[in-house]
């Protein structure tokens, strides 16, 4: 099995290929604006750096967000796309789960919490870093302080706002090292993981325009 | 070239705006485009929706490769480019195709091509006519650009002569078809009525036409507000709206600035041949019109038909082809969408180390 996992939801650029076993190489830069620019040429040094062709690899696991949708269709588009290209499997994952693994945590509860921007966070209850309590939600954080008042809290959104997550901490963002390690966890347990569909959360801001402005003077 | 099948195999990907474009051609040749348009989702908010075109592309992109490949008859690994619109657009838009064609063109191990959204308008042309006459003069006209343009190589030199300063001439059309609620997009309605109505019926303004005014560029927005006001004056006095009437009128005055600047420009630049690109290129009296004074100039007119004057992924394939077919250097996979995009920047070459690099990546394809 190589598995290329890629996450574009967070201001991560964040690539990594496991072999089934252990995260063989990967890249994370954080950059907000440049997901689109940064996320090919970190997925050529990383099969680089292992020594690999993308024809090598078995499968694809991207992060489905929740997440800002610019840059979250980055990755997911590219994961699509190299699906198609390679006839191999797509998977998703929610991109919240990868930073509670990552969090490391055996005994929780605790909250995952992105920047959703516009003063709201994306975020999720974990029982521990394998196991997500609620579906992930859009709020803001006053909004959902009594969800999550005193346990302890990952990810930008946590750390953005410490008045509602005072217990938070590391890790910031999301790592592909983590999505492809819980990616092959699940697989190896014959798991199905979702489908790689973006978790938007938000309609499409779209105001229906009032009637057309009358140009008649007065 | 003797043999059809030495010119370059080229898929191209479009995203600017509201359509999923994916076209295959073989140098001139087209083989396959195939469109995805999220048009309807769009028509109740009465213009387009940035999130709602980019959410669509996502979804419709691999389905709409596949169709693409289908249609052609040919498999991705005979393919000798990607090209991509990397600009002008809506930046989000843009970047699903920009994403979508750096990852095929990389797994397929193709050089990639960043292509300008304005010259593949131009360039489609070759697939209906023939390779371009050089120079040529363009007149691009759509619900996003209004421009009057003069290439000598589309590939490296398309030098702006003329745009729209306020609206583009679409938009109009939009407008004027929301004040007479006659639905979104208001280009193709407002064509209907008009067939049935007096173009001379009003005298509305023709923006842009006075002795000192800049010879090539246009406005609408006057027009617009005409239109408007010319309505209301109706409605006030409890009139009825003669809609057809309207329309034509309305319609003529586009088209009567757009055709006269248009033939202006070549007969000022000496150049015999006009080509008419863009939605709004698909409108019947603007063709007929545009028919009509070129002729009577000694101008040869070149108008693709309306499916490949509107947004497509054959468009960009076409140009993708011209700059394989003219050695042009690829684009890197740092590539980005670029929604401002000048006109004057037909592609978007990458570094010599990216070039390289391509060659480096595909070399299984190269000898497979
Ligand atoms: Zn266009």
């Amino acid at each position: 099995m190589l598995l290329l996992a890629l996450d574009t939801a967070t201001p991560a650029v964040t690539v990594a290929l496991h072999d089934g076993t252990d995260v063989i190489a990967s890249s994370s830069q954080v950059d907000a604006r440049r997901h689109g620019e940064l996320l090919l040429p970190a997925v050529d040094r990383v099969l680089a750096e292992a020594g690999l062709e993308l024809d090598a690899v078995t499968g694809i696991v991207v992060g489905i967000g929740p997440g800002p949708y610019t840059g979250l269709r980055v990755g997911l588009m590219t994961a699509d796309t190299f699906g198609l290209a390679l006839g191999i499997p797509v998977h998703g994952l929610c991109t919240l789960d990868g930073l509670a693994y990552a969090a490391d945590i055996e005994k929780g509860p605790f909250v995952v919490a992105t920047d959703a921007r516009r003063k709201e966070v994306y975020w999720a209850r974990y029982a521990d870093s394998r196991t997500r309590l609620t579906d992930p939600a859009v709020d803001r954080p006053a909004d959902i302080a009594d969800r999550v008042a005193g346990l302890p809290a990952v990810g930008a959104g946590a750390l953005l706002y410490p008045e509602t997550f005072p217990r938070a901490h590391e890790p910031e963002h999301v790592s592909a090292a983590a999505l492809a390690a819980l990616a092959a966890e699940k697989l190896a347990a014959g798991e199905e993981l979702p489908a790689p569909r973006p978790l938007y959360l938000r309609r499409p801001d779209a105001q229906v325009p009032k009637n057309y402005k009358v140009v008649t003077p007065k | 070239m003797a043999d059809s099948r030495d010119e370059p195999l080229v898929l191209g990907i479009e995203t600017s705006c509201d359509e999923t474009g994916v076209g295959i051609v073989r140098g001139t040749t087209l083989l396959a485009d195939a469109v995805a348009s999220s048009v309807d989702e769009h028509a109740r908010f009465g213009g387009v929706v940035p999130e709602v075109a980019s959410r669509a592309h996502l979804e419709a992109m691999v389905p709409t490769i596949d169709r693409a490949l289908k249609e052609a008859g040919v498999s991705a690994r005979d393919l000798d480019g990607i090209a991509v619109t990397a600009g002008p657009g809506l930046a989000g838009a843009l970047l699903v195709g920009v994403s979508a064609a750096k990852a095929y063109a990389y797994a397929l191990g193709k050089p990639l091509y960043g292509v300008n959204h304005l010259a593949s308008h131009i360039c489609v042309d070759q697939l209906e006519h023939g390779a371009l006459p050089e120079p040529t003069m363009a007149l691009l006209v759509s619900g996003g650009h209004s421009s009057l343009l003069l290439s000598t190589d589309i590939t490296s030199d398309v030098r702006p002569l003329g745009a729209t300063i306020d609206d583009a001439a679409g938009e109009a059309f939009d407008k004027i078809a929301r004040v007479l609620n006659l639905g979104f997009p208001g280009g193709p309605v407002i064509d209907r009525y008009a067939r049935e109505g007096d173009p001379d019926a009003i005298a509305f303004p023709r923006g842009l036409t006075g002795p000192r005014d800049p010879a090539y560029d246009f406005s609408f927005s006057g027009l617009k507000t005409s239109v408007a006001r010319w309505i209301e004056a109706k409605r006030a006095a409890g009139e009825e709206v003669p809609v057809r009437d309207v329309a034509a009128s309305f319609q003529e005055a586009v088209v009567d600035v757009l055709t006269r600047k248009a033939v202006r420009a070549c007969k000022d630049e000496g150049v015999d041949h006009l080509m008419i690109g863009g939605g709004v290129a698909a409108n019947t009296r603007l063709r007929a019109m545009a028919q009509e004074r070129c002729e009577a100039a000694g101008i040869r007119l070149r108008v693709p038909r309306p499916k490949l004057c509107t947004d497509n992924g054959a468009m960009v394939a076409a140009l993708g082809a011209e700059m394989v077919a003219r050695n042009r250097a690829a684009s890197s996979w740092d590539l980005s969408a670029d929604s401002s995009l000048p006109v004057t920047d037909p592609h978007v070459p990458g570094t010599d180390h990216s070039h390289d690099h391509v060659h480096e990546v595909s070399k299984e394809n190269l000898y497979s």
